[in-house]
């Protein structure tokens, strides 16, 4: 056991873990942030994915002592005073989602590729996805949300 | 899914994670993880340590030098396929790390640990036999030709660390890889470059361990165009045989693929 210090969402927090703690195991059952999902048991799902000092990685892969000092960002930590992101927006608007289960992992997933690829066209985007799994959308909404997110971030300047 | 249990160090240098090694037989280096953690929650491996080598600084660096890019072991498959350096010197190899798992698997999984894992549908060690690399560890710098010796094994000795990557630069090279659709492992990849001293064809995901392809290389040294090696069998002798496709179309794959790779560099 060891006590592992991050911050999450912006916020410090302090708790202690086992050294074989995965990162989303930490999240969801000692900070009950559960809006980071499990959805597989090989590392291929990206239901769990959150950001690690600013970029996007599978909390299921990796160690929550790994993240000693490290800034998280998880989905509940996307809507700012109660305005969803964009990228919420846009999954909403664009009906990017069904039952939800990957929907956590997508959007983390999507901010993070638009950040890294402003003027994203469809293709790059199917080909940034390959991480993560959808069962009931085929993508095609997904793949709309994501697009249209991009437009509306790069028109407000981000 | 929950590992077995372990102790984690984290080593503040690589002459820390030697010796935090030489206490431990049974203790694993952590890079990336991302091949390592996916195997221990599968409880397939049961290492009695994790010696955390990831945020070291002196292994995470690109450097262009002498006709050669070295890549420190500890640097992403990220940093690799973003690099204006890698890509201005060695396009492929800056492709092959952009296609190597998804974007979050790139964020952390580092060269150093595909090579010393040398999973037999890896990527990188395609580029490193093909290119000439010369792997440098903790110890002794070892030429491509003698690292990879077979299936998950290579020429690394116990507690040896590999530093860096040093791949000359070629005349032209390519990388094509036929994913597995699920995985995007390599079910064939074939990796050609030309240089100075010959052409070298690297094959990866077909059989136990990369491999080169000595008549498709004598082939290429004559006539550098897909035409020269469209005669080419390759023998489905030895290759990896699963549900994903039989020996025999794997070998198909790696002519188609090496056909593609030389197109694409010609």
């Amino acid at each position: 056991m060891a006590v592992v210090s991050m911050t999450v969402n912006g916020k410090p927090v302090s708790a202690e873990t086992e050294d074989r703690t995965l990162l989303v195991y930490f999240l969801r059952e000692q900070l009950r942030l559960t809006g980071t999902h499990i959805g597989c048991d090989t590392s291929q799902c990206g239901a769990c994915v959150v950001h690690v000092d600013g970029k996007a990685v599978k909390s299921c892969s990796m160690f929550a002592v790994q993240a000693e000092g490290a800034q998280v960002l998880t989905i509940e930590g996307l809507a700012k005073d109660g305005k969803l992101h964009p990228v919420q927006e846009a999954f909403r608007d664009n009906h990017g989602l069904q039952c939800g289960f990957c929907t956590p992992g997508m959007i983390m997933t999507a901010v993070d590729m638009i950040r890294r690829k402003p003027n994203l066209d469809r293709e790059t985007i199917r080909h940034e996805l390959e991480g993560n799994i959808c069962r009931c959308t085929g993508y095609h909404n997904i793949v709309s949300s994501i697009e249209d997110a991009a437009k509306r971030m790069a028109g407000a300047g981000r | 899914m929950i590992t077995y249990p372990f102790k984690y160090k984290r080593a503040k240098s690589v002459a820390d994670a030697e010796a935090l090694l030489k206490g431990s037989p049974d203790a694993k280096l952590l890079a990336g993880g991302q091949t390592l953690i996916a195997a221990m929650k599968m409880r397939l491996a049961n290492p009695s340590d994790l010696i955390d080598i990831s945020g070291l600084r002196e292994l995470s660096y690109i450097r262009v030098a002498n006709d050669a890019v070295v890549i420190g072991a500890g640097t992403t498959h990220f940093e690799v396929a973003t690099s204006t350096d890698v890509t201005r010197t060695i396009p492929a190899l800056a492709y092959l790390a952009s296609i190597i798992g998804d974007p979050a698997v790139r964020h952390k999984g580092t060269l150093g640990g595909s090579v010393a894992n040398n999973d037999p549908a890896a990527d990188y060690p395609a580029a490193v036999l093909a290119l000439g690399a010369t792997i440098k560890t903790s110890r002794r710098s070892i030429a491509a030709g003698e690292f990879f010796t077979g299936m998950f094994t290579t020429a690394l000795q116990d507690g040896e660390i590999v530093t860096e990557v040093s791949f000359p630069i070629p005349q032209k090279a390519s990388y094509k890889k036929f994913p597995n659709p699920a995985s995007r492992y390599a079910m064939a990849g074939v990796f050609v470059a030309k240089t100075k001293s010959g052409v070298r064809v690297a094959v990866t995901g077909a059989g136990p361990c990369v491999f080169r392809v000595p008549e498709m290389e004598t082939a290429l040294n004559k006539n550098f165009s897909p035409d020269a090696i469209s005669g080419i069998a390759i023998d489905a002798d030895g290759l990896n045989s699963d549900i994903h496709g039989s020996a025999e179309y794997r070998a198909h794959l790696v002519g188609v693929m090496a056909k593609r790779a030389v197109a694409d560099a010609a």
